[in-house]
């Protein structure tokens, strides 16, 4: 393994690590729920993104041909991230959790009922007309 | 005739790809069972996929790849950076994107988007799908905001994918 | 130099853990729990992939996608638990 690969493998390694850490970190220190919301998706998400393109890479200079697999694990992650983020905004408005935001009223008031069938989901049956 | 054998043009080589992917082998035998099942799977859950994907500009498709992969990384620095910078000089706030997309995956998809990118996560989908609830980490214009996300986002999707 | 990036990067998810572990005890709400569970997923497999690296096994593999995906079924189920009140209609 060259010094230069190395060098690139391990700034990789080490800013997944930072990434994932601070993700943690905004979820510990901030201060409502919907701001905790972000580190997670975001910067976890990036985190692990590093370390599996540098998990990619170590495989493929250690001799066993470049594996293809942690694109699958990252793609996966990028797709589902924003789907629990997305729901539990969406169960944090139904409970009606206090917001360092001004909670939105009028334009697009939040689910006080429970709608049955859900509708959010992108693929879940016939599109039905909500009025 | 022909769209009742092959339903999901673009599913097909996708799914193929997530099975080489899958076997971590591009060996000419797996690619011919990766398209085989490519074509079998959609044609045997044909009623849970009641949309039918049509992509009308792949430039464009790659072009907002790029764009998504890039801000990706611009945000996840920005969010980094205001979570250590500390929790006391945060301004969130909600606003509402009216929305001009109208299909089922074209939604998401910007939903999505908006999640993985600028400080936002989409937080609720109004009952007739024409405004989208967002919630932003540390913003002081929404209007910009609004703005942004009609045109760097909602464009692209809406030429890609609704024509 | 591989083998201390691989410890920082260790210690480091290490300390997400428990930050992630703190916020599941604490709380306040259920959806605060939920979120902390999501994390500890993700931390999860972002350990796994760094075993892997270090012990140059690709067998760690399969496990942090079936963790990615599992993890993820959950997450959705919890939330959905929460929204509606129950899950199997």
């Amino acid at each position: 393994m060259s010094l230069a690969s190395e060098i690139l493998l391990s700034l990789l390694v080490v800013s997944g690590g930072v990434f994932t850490f601070i993700g943690s970190l905004g979820l510990w220190r901030l201060r409502d729920f919907y701001t905790r919301l972000h580190g997670p998706t975001k910067a976890t998400t990036l985190g692990v993104g590093c370390l599996l393109i540098a998990s990619s890479i170590h495989s493929g200079l250690s001799g066993d041909g470049l594996s293809v697999h942690e694109i699958l694990v990252s793609l996966f992650l990028f797709i589902t991230a924003p789907v629990s983020a997305h729901l539990l905004a969406k169960a944090a408005l139904h409970r009606r959790l206090e917001s360092l935001a001004a909670l939105p009223h009028d334009p697009a008031p939040p689910p006080t009922h429970v709608a049955l069938p859900d509708r959010a989901s992108p693929c879940g049956g016939p599109l039905r007309d909500g009025t | 005739m022909k769209r009742d054998w092959l339903p999901h043009p673009v599913l097909t080589p996708a799914l193929a790809l997530v099975w080489l992917l899958l076997n971590n082998s591009f060996a000419p035998g797996h690619i011919v069972l990766g398209l085989l099942l490519g074509w079998a799977i959609p044609l045997l859950t044909l009623p849970f996929w009641p949309e039918r994907v049509r992509i009308y500009s792949l430039r464009r498709l790659i072009a907002f790849a790029g764009i998504f992969l890039y801000d990706v990384l611009i945000a996840n620095l920005a969010v980094a950076r205001l979570i250590l910078v500390g929790p006391r000089t945060l301004r969130p706030v909600f606003v509402v994107v009216p929305l001009d997309l109208t299909s089922d995956l074209a939604i998401s998809l910007l939903a999505n988007t908006i999640c993985l990118t600028p400080g936002t996560v989409s937080a609720h989908l109004s009952e007739d799908r024409r405004q989208l609830l967002v919630h932003a980490l540390d913003c002081d214009d929404p209007q910009a905001l609004v703005a942004t996300i009609k045109t760097r986002f909602e464009a692209p999707l809406k030429e890609i994918l609704e024509c | 130099m591989l083998s201390t990036a691989l410890t920082i990067a260790f210690a480091l998810v290490g300390a997400a853990f428990t930050l992630s572990f703190l916020r599941l005890l604490k709380g306040p709400d259920a959806t605060d729990r939920i979120l902390a569970l999501d994390t500890l997923y993700i931390n999860a497999v972002a350990l796994l992939v760094l075993l892997g690296i270090q012990l140059d096994s690709p067998l760690y593999f399969e496990a942090a996608l079936l963790i990615a995906l599992m993890g993820f079924v959950g997450t959705v189920a919890l939330a959905k638990f929460l929204l509606r009140g129950d899950i199997i209609e």
